[in-house]
């Protein structure tokens, strides 16, 4: 996983509450077999009118979505995730993200930002009066900066400390590697094996 | 105190516990199939790990798979391609596969018990939902993400923060022709679908400790319908019997030491579970679906309820709702519901047990005209074993569809699927709106309901089939 330290980019603004996984990425994107590739996925309902604020040619190379609340719900498909960090998106600040994609991003690298609504909202008025504007989002002070706009957001300091390394779960887990050698070593010679028939 | 079976089971697989963090536990046994698995393998690759435990590690083909011309390049392009991934992937890692047409392929929640390679006091865990099945051996068994799959491959271990516990207790004796299916459903209808959410379950009580390891199989398959994290059954001398002599099962020392080890797998008479419940067996008769959660069950002897007499508001919605896609109004008598297809298979109810069920109510008897209906073994193990007890005869000449093992009609990945506006009886575990094919409506029944369904076309039980009007005699 890449490490998150600071973003500054331009931004998306989303107007829109509830959006669902379903929305976010297309239950007939699921059988694809590999990580990569869901951009075309993402939106995918909404982009085929050609107004859609992502199809704006301002707004190519936006890597902050700025989103109205409840971002995320629906079902626990991953896709959602990969699908933003494939379109580019680092980060998307909202006021409630659902529980299961707030977890999925952290898990992916993809910094999900809580603020009160109404900061948000202050947000996508500048992204939308002004598509140049940039929002920073940093997660070693833990504060999103943008034009008239200073806030500061919570998150845990498990999350934050495997961000800001870049640590997902993987790599954590193999700090303990020498705790698994020795579990592995006093497991009883009863336990079932796959290779051994 | 004394600890409840999961937390025996969950202490036993700590491999590092720290203060703010969740356990680290130890993962026995990591079942894969083709369509949760592609991304983990390929953020291996990426990361450059290799799978850490390929003994505890084995993979089949179930959601994809056709059931019917297996011996011929799958027609679904989509289908092949994530199918070739896993044949891929499993040759690259080395991975040990059984793929369409080998003999142990099958159902993943199938194939692991009946290798024996599900055992008591172990951790199992799938990129599916389902995996709650094995905790009918005493397992402590968890349906995991994609990133977690790819975290079980490199590391053999999972990071869990530890659940509650609900024991589940069923006493009383189940009626003469009321089954494992009509238990689970009545079940999750009287705690709902989120009920056991946060929870493990341990369902006990003297009707539990009397079914068979099927049966028992399928009421923890159905755990995750409640909202469960995991569901378990304490192993006895049934769960022993079942797995002495298969493949994968203890031998000599090894066994008598696993035995020992199995006895000690039972809540202490002393240790408190977070929440209780109790169900009297006695009182319960077949169960069957009317709306699209797996909660909205009632006897078949009842109506359709009435959306108007549930004093929840977002309960009277979803049940308004359920009606309306269902196309049934409150009041109907379940038993007046026809049905177009039926459906027996599935990680629920696709074992030999629920098959011999289904043909022993279908020998000598017809299916309703119009009506079709599949029966697809849960492995093509079980379907060998059909064959041998001559059930697939039996199934033939009733006039319903033999087919080959896999997942079919349960989602319909395949090409099993109900047509829009369809209906049918099924033998799976979801109902949800469009599960079984876009726009079908289905109720989730056992296989005996399942059978007599079929004969009669509407949702009936074997007691409703007279001898007289329905058995053609022998040899006609
Ligand atoms: S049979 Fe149905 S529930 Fe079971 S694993 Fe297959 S699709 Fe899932």
């Amino acid at each position: 996983m890449e490490a998150f330290t600071t973003h500054t980019g331009r931004a998306v603004p989303l107007r829109r509450s509830n959006v669902d996984t379903d929305q976010i990425i297309p239950a007939h994107w699921l059988k694809k077999v590999t990580r990569d590739g869901f951009e075309d996925g993402l939106f995918e309902a909404w982009r085929k009118d050609e107004n859609f604020i992502l199809n704006r040619p301002e707004r190519q190379g936006a890597t902050v979505l700025v989103a109205g609340p409840d971002f995320g719900t629906g079902s626990s498909r991953e896709h959602a995730v990969w699908a933003l960090q494939n379109y580019g998106f680092k980060a998307v600040i909202s006021s409630r993200f659902a529980d299961i994609f707030r977890g999925n991003s952290l898990k992916n690298g993809l910094l999900t930002v809580v603020l009160e609504q109404k900061i948000v909202e202050a947000l996508q008025e500048l992204t939308e009066n002004d598509p140049q504007a940039e929002i920073t989002v940093d997660l070693q002070t833990r504060e999103v900066r943008a034009e008239g706009v200073t806030a500061s957001f919570e998150l845990d300091e498990n999350s934050r400390w495997r961000l800001l390394n870049g640590l997902d779960d993987i790599s954590i887990t193999l700090q303990n590697e020498a705790d698994i050698a020795t579990y592995e070593a006093k497991r009883p010679s009863h336990k079932p094996q796959t290779l051994k028939v | 105190m004394g600890r409840t079976l999961a937390e025996k089971v969950w202490d036993d697989h700590v491999v590092r516990h720290a203060e703010g963090e969740p356990d680290l536990l130890f993962i026995d046994l990591h079942l894969l199939h083709e369509v949760t698995s592609p991304q983990a393998f390929d953020g291996l690759r990426k990361s450059e790990r290799r799978v850490r435990r390929l003994d505890l590690t084995i993979a089949t083909e179930d959601h994809n798979t056709p059931t019917l011309d297996i011996d011929k390049p799958i027609a679904d392009p989509v289908s092949r391609a994530q199918l070739e991934t896993l044949r891929r992937n499993c040759a690259e890692f080395g991975v040990r596969l059984h793929p369409l047409g080998d003999v142990e392929q099958g159902v993943v929640h199938v194939v692991g018990p009946q290798l024996g390679l599900t055992q008591p006091g172990t951790t199992v865990v799938c990129g599916d939902s389902h995996t709650s099945t094995h905790g009918a051996f005493g397992a402590l068994a968890f349906g995991i993400g994609t990133s977690q799959v790819e975290h079980v491959l490199a590391t053999q271990t999972l990071p869990m923060a530890r659940p509650k516990t609900m024991a589940i207790t069923v006493e009383g004796e189940l009626p003469e022709g009321v089954t494992a299916k009509d238990l689970i459903l009545a079940i999750i209808a009287k705690i709902g679908t989120g009920g056991g959410q946060g929870y493990i379950l341990e369902y006990r009580g003297p009707a539990i400790e009397k079914l068979s390891m099927e049966a028992r199989m399928t009421i923890c398959n159905m755990s995750i319908e409640a909202g469960a994290r995991a569901g378990m059954i304490a192993p006895d001398d049934t769960t022993f019997a079942y797995l002495k002599g298969r493949p994968h099962a203890p031998e000599g020392a090894d066994w008598d030491a696993a035995v020992e080890y199995w006895k000690s797998l039972c809540t202490d008479e002393d240790a408190v579970f977070d929440a209780e419940v109790l169900i009297n067996a006695d009182e319960l008769s077949p169960f069957v679906t009317w709306g699209t959660n797996p909660g909205q069950g009632a006897p078949l002897s009842s109506a359709v309820p009435d959306p108007a007499s549930y004093e929840d508001p977002s309960e009277r919605d979803a049940a308004e709702k359920a009606l309306e896609y269902m196309g049934l109004a409150a009041g109907q008598p379940l038993r007046s519901i026809k049905v177009d297809t039926v459906f027996v298979g599935s990680c629920t109810n696709g074992r030999i047990e629920d098959l011999r069920a289904a043909a022993e109510v279908l020998k000598d008897r017809k299916i309703s005209d119009g009506v079709r209906m599949l029966v697809v073994p849960g492995s093509a193990r079980v379907g060998l074993q059909a064959v041998s007890e001559g059930l697939d005869l039996v199934f033939k000449e009733a006039g319903a569809e033999w087919r080959h093992a896999g997942c079919s009609m349960c989602l319909g990945m395949n090409s099993d699927q109900l047509a829009p506006g369809e209906r049918s009886a099924s033998t799976s575990n979801r109902n949800f709106e469009g599960r079984q094919g876009k726009g079908g409506r289905t109720h989730l029944v056992s296989p005996r309901v399942a059978a007599a369904t079929a004969v009669l076309g509407h949702l009936a039980s074997p007691a409703d089939l007279s001898d007289a009007e329905t058995r053609t005699p022998a040899g006609v």
